[in-house]
């Protein structure tokens, strides 16, 4: 299944890009499991999610947790505590 | 209604758009977030606002339906910016209108209070030849949280 990623702040600064899309691996079921996926996959994504616990999540462009299952998404963003208003 | 744009915006234009032909309105509460310079260590001079689109929009539209929800308003707006800016620059506009002020100064603030934990918006700041992400106040995230024990408030 492909799903589409973005970054936003300095998790998009870290990582390098704003977005892309990959193809979901098997064993990745969760945020929780995205993330620790994406670290493997090279300095940038390791330092980027080296504080995975302070970054926040959307599927589908809606607030979710670390828990929320990531089957049938069709985006997914990472980002830092929002600082607007 | 909720609007995103890079452009600054006009107050009392805004207020005058959306009262237009109104006479059921009693109070009218218009908030201005505008960008603070700082002073000492947190001296800034410039900011720039990103935010994620399509979400940006999605949220602003379900903080000001939960308001609506809560009070008995009769309109509201809520116009934040995005990009680069500067001291003194607008940032974000909140208008309640309601028949009677508790409905309006609470909902002002609910909206504030939501839309400061919920919307995608991310602030850098940039001083000098230094540039930093502001970081979340532990502070924002308590003033959300103290709505949620309470339901319905003013009539």
């Amino acid at each position: 299944m492909s799903v589409k990623l973005l970054y936003f702040a300095w998790v998009r600064e870290q990582t390098g890009i704003r977005e892309e899309t990959i193809e979901l691996p098997q064993e990745v079921a969760t945020i929780s499991d995205l993330m620790t996926w994406l670290k493997e996959r090279g300095p940038e994504f390791a330092a980027a999610f080296a504080e995975s616990h302070v970054i926040r999540a959307a599927v589908d462009q809606t607030h979710v947790n670390h828990d929320a299952r990531v089957a049938g998404a069709t985006e997914i963003a990472f980002f830092p505590p929002v600082t607007g208003g | 209604m909720i609007r995103v744009q890079e452009n600054d915006f006009d107050i009392g234009a805004e207020l005058a758009r959306l009262t237009e032909g109104r006479s059921d309105l009693g109070a009218i509460v218009t908030f201005t977030g505008t960008v603070r310079q700082g002073a000492g260590d947190d001296k800034i001079d410039e900011m720039t606002l990103e935010h994620y689109p399509g979400m940006t929009e999605g949220e602003l539209e379900r903080v000001e339906a939960e308001a609506r929800s809560r009070w008995p308003l009769a309109a509201s707006l809520i116009v934040h910016r995005f990009g680069r800016l500067e001291p003194g620059d607008n940032i974000v506009l909140v208008i309640t209108a309601s028949a009677h002020r508790k409905a309006a100064f609470e909902a002002a603030e609910f909206l504030m209070d939501y839309l400061k934990t919920n919307a995608p918006f991310w602030k850098r700041e940039v001083s000098g030849d230094k540039a930093r992400w502001v970081e979340a106040r532990a502070s924002d995230d308590a003033n959300a949280k103290r709505w949620d024990a309470r339901g319905k408030a003013a009539e």
